[in-house]
């Protein structure tokens, strides 16, 4: 039976109540709570296998909840998961770029799919005008992380979720980065990321992920 | 643009540039149909005889050869992942691949295949029958295809997988495409073999989809 949605599932935002993700055989966490108000920041925090990305792939609709659930302004999430999908961005791991399209290609794809036309202003948010004829097997790690965070200014949408976004980047490409969530925010976005190291970001909530792990709950 | 579109044209591009995949598929059927003379000799009546199965057991297999990479490489760089979090729905996703993928592998085999058929002597009757079996037919071997595709996504030795899990469902495809041309030159009605064959074709492009896009789900959890 589901639970039903509690006081701050109502909120205006993402809301998460009661989470728990397996992998496996393991309970990766469980009980996690988490509430993200419109222009919030939540860093997730935890050694490595402490579930930050599966909490991230919760929290995009890649992976369903073992128990728990998410709601956006007050509605369950899972009740319309087509309309999660077109209000959140989710840069994983990988960047998903192909070796054969040039830089411009790409991203204007995956604006594209998104219904989105920002692609040069997108580029240049990210540093990237310069190199965009440029086939994306000549570019670097940084520089294809660059790229696929360059999928956020292309295209709009509320959240953001963000799996170790600074992988590989310069410091030039963290302030970038710092600079599109700021702007983001401004207008309300939302943003969670996982990370090892801290984002110059203000007003950020912090969640650590060893608080929930699956031994806390019996 | 619509993303439906969008998805076609990234697909036939990167199939174009990475240039192999279509070339592989026509050389491997070239290749193989002309082994059959070598094989069971060149004796016209008999290679006349064979000449519908051979290009259609072929055809098959080519088709079968450049399926694998439909979602491999999406899934391998994190583009899958991308895509399934897009608003177009991941059956839609499936169906422009689907697409993109006959475009590259299956309208090939049906340019080339007139050829080949005048290389095994292939009753004159019976051209226009198999080009029409193929055009119904090889969209149901990408469809079909990719089902075993999603499936064997993540396993070891996905390529064996792919194929026992889709040959057999070829079974009919190969049956009713090989009858139509049989039927032709025989001066039987090929009408309804094609018309089973449409049948196939129609229930793959409903089913084939939503079967394919859960596997992907699956193996994206």
């Amino acid at each position: 039976m589901p639970p039903s949605p509690s006081p701050d599932l109502r909120a205006q935002g993402f809301a998460g109540r009661g989470l728990a993700c397996r992998r496996g055989e393991r309970l990766v966490f469980a009980g996690l709570a988490f509430t993200l108000p419109p222009g919030g920041a939540l860093a997730l925090t935890g050694p490595n296998g402490s579930g930050k990305s599966s909490l991230l792939r919760v929290m995009a609709g890649l992976t369903p909840p073992e128990a728990g659930v998410l709601g956006w302004d007050g509605a369950e999430v899972r009740q319309d998961p087509a309309a999660h999908r077109a209000r959140l961005h989710f840069i994983g791991h990988h960047d998903a770029v192909k070796p054969v399209l040039t830089v411009a290609e790409t991203l204007a794809f995956w604006a594209g799919m998104r219904g989105g036309q920002a692609v040069a202003p997108a580029l240049a948010r990210f540093g990237l005008t310069a190199l965009a004829d440029w086939p994306c097997r000549l570019l670097s790690a940084g520089q294809r992380r660059r790229l696929a965070l360059a999928r956020l200014a292309a295209s709009p949408a509320p959240l953001w979720l963000l799996d170790e976004p600074l992988t590989g980047l310069d410091s030039d490409a963290v302030s970038d980065l710092a600079g599109a969530i700021a702007g983001h925010r401004a207008q309300g976005g939302l943003v969670a990321y996982s990370t090892h190291a801290p984002l110059p970001l203000d007003g950020v909530a912090t969640l650590s992920l060893t608080d929930f792990a699956a031994r806390t709950v019996a | 643009m619509s993303a439906f579109r969008l998805l076609v044209l990234r697909d036939l591009r990167l199939a174009l540039r990475q240039g192999g995949d279509a070339a592989m598929v026509v050389a491997f059927f070239v290749l193989t149909v002309i082994l059959f003379p070598f094989g069971v000799g060149p004796e016209a009546a008999l290679l006349s005889r064979i000449a519908a199965g051979v290009v259609w057991v072929t055809a098959l297999l080519a088709a079968l050869l450049s399926l694998e990479r439909l979602f491999l490489a999406d899934w391998e760089d994190g583009s899958l992942e991308a895509l399934a979090l897009m608003p177009l729905p991941l059956e839609a996703q499936v169906l422009a691949k689907c697409l993109a993928h006959w475009l590259v592998a299956g309208l090939p085999l049906i340019v080339v295949a007139p050829l080949l058929a005048l290389l095994l002597h292939l009753d004159a009757a019976g051209y226009p029958v198999l080009l029409l079996s193929l055009l119904l037919g090889t969209p149901t071997l990408s469809l079909i295809g990719a089902v075993g595709a999603a499936l064997s996504l993540g396993a070891r030795r996905g390529g064996v997988l792919l194929s026992l899990l889709v040959l057999p469902l070829y079974i009919p495809v190969l049956i009713f495409g090989v009858a139509a041309v049989e039927a032709s030159i025989g001066g039987f009605g090929a009408r309804p073999h094609l018309l089973l064959l449409g049948a196939l074709l129609a229930g793959a492009l409903v089913l084939a989809p939503v079967a394919a896009a859960a596997a992907l789900r699956q193996a994206l959890e």
